[in-house]
């Protein structure tokens, strides 16, 4: 099996599925309408022989609509493939199915997902934090939550403070002007 | 601090055995040079921090090698490493369940200040929780700083007044 083999069995089997197809440097993504995500990813598993499942990641696009994006990163260790799929998750209805039964390794990733963007897994077993403890009120990973963190508090759990930034956040430079030049400082982007 | 016997009282069998000194003097002298870490090690200090016990910086030359990994047999704490907030109420915890006298030693840039960890997960400087001694600094601190550390508590130690205000109740209730 071939990726087009792949990439024509999701066609005949969801004709209506994918919305974009990109081919940069030899990966191959698929934009794939939310309400189909579920439905590919099972074919993918059961059918086209993709038995390992590198990776999720969550995008926030802030300021667009729909703002959030999932990002599976698909493996098959038998025919040496990979693919990518992607679908957006709006922000009104923010969950997207779980794909935990299918790969156990989704598990952890959609715990990671959910605590640091707010994601939530419908069908997920255990849905619980992964990071962050129960109770902690925001989101770390959008873009509108700052860098400094804000002020929660659980009792007897742990708490939260914004950090001082002085200005900051401090970043350094490339350069081979010496150690002096490169020191981390408050710096606004030119 | 050994005392030449007086010739009046001179008597050979326990000649070289007395010592005068002052009782806050000797229990600092005694507690300075056993103290027992309790080793708080949440990153990468923690590494140093073995460094520092294994053969080549030996912290046994200083009477600390006897790292306990329960708070009740601990005098001081090395906070080593990245305090989260996660984390920043168990190492409290652990802090409370030490007996008095007890002092606490945060080395390395996080413990002391957060560090480079500007950032929502990371307690800015152990001090917000509990009373720190010595700080540290490095990111990780070397061995050698460590001891020095060790070196500048000891000192402190040595000047408290260890009778009158660390044992007021005792002394309340003999009086």
């Amino acid at each position: 099996m071939n990726l087009p083999d792949i990439l024509s069995s999701i066609d005949k089997a969801f004709p209506e599925a994918v919305l974009t197809r990109t081919d940069f440097r030899g990966e191959t993504t698929l934009e794939l309408r939310p309400e189909h995500l579920r439905p590919v990813l099972a074919l993918c598993h059961s059918k086209l022989a993709f038995d390992y499942l590198l990776d999720i990641s969550s995008l926030d696009h802030l300021g667009d609509d729909p703002r959030f994006e999932l990002v599976y990163e698909l493996s098959s260790m038998q025919h040496h493939l990979h693919l990518r799929i992607r679908a957006k998750v709006s922000e009104e209805h923010l969950s997207a199915p779980t794909v935990s039964d299918l790969w156990p390794t989704a598990d952890w990733h959609e715990r990671e997902i959910y605590d640091m963007m707010g994601i939530r897994f419908d069908g997920h077993p255990d849905l619980r934090r992964i990071l962050m403890w129960e109770g902690f009120p925001h989101f770390p990973l959008r873009k509108d939550f700052p860098l400094e963190g804000k002020s929660s508090d659980v009792p007897d759990v742990a708490f939260t403070a914004p950090a001082p930034l002085e200005g900051g956040p401090f970043v350094t430079v490339a350069s081979g002007a010496g150690v002096h030049r490169r020191e981390p400082r408050a710096r606004r982007p030119e | 601090m050994i005392q030449q016997a007086a010739p009046l009282a001179y008597d050979s069998k326990i000649e070289g055995n007395i010592i005068f000194t002052k009782l806050d003097s000797a229990i600092n002298w005694m507690r300075k040079n056993s103290l027992w870490p309790m080793p708080m090690g949440l990153a990468c200090c923690a590494i140093e921090l073995m460094a520092t016990g294994a053969s080549r910086f030996d912290i046994s030359r200083f009477g600390a090698e006897v790292m306990r990994f329960s708070p009740r047999q601990s005098d001081v704490m090395i906070v080593a490493g990245t305090v989260t907030y996660k984390m920043a109420y168990a190492v409290k915890r652990i802090y409370d369940q030490m007996a008095e006298p007890k002092w606490v030693i945060a080395m390395g840039a996080c413990a002391s200040s957060g560090g480079m960890y500007r950032s929502y997960a990371v307690l800015q400087g152990i001090d917000r929780l509990i009373p720190v001694d010595v700080y540290i600094s490095g990111c990780p601190p070397r061995p050698e700083a460590l001891l020095e550390g060790l070196l500048r508590l000891q000192r402190k130690i040595e000047g408290e007044s260890s009778l009158f205000d660390q044992k007021k109740q005792l002394l309340e209730a003999v009086s």
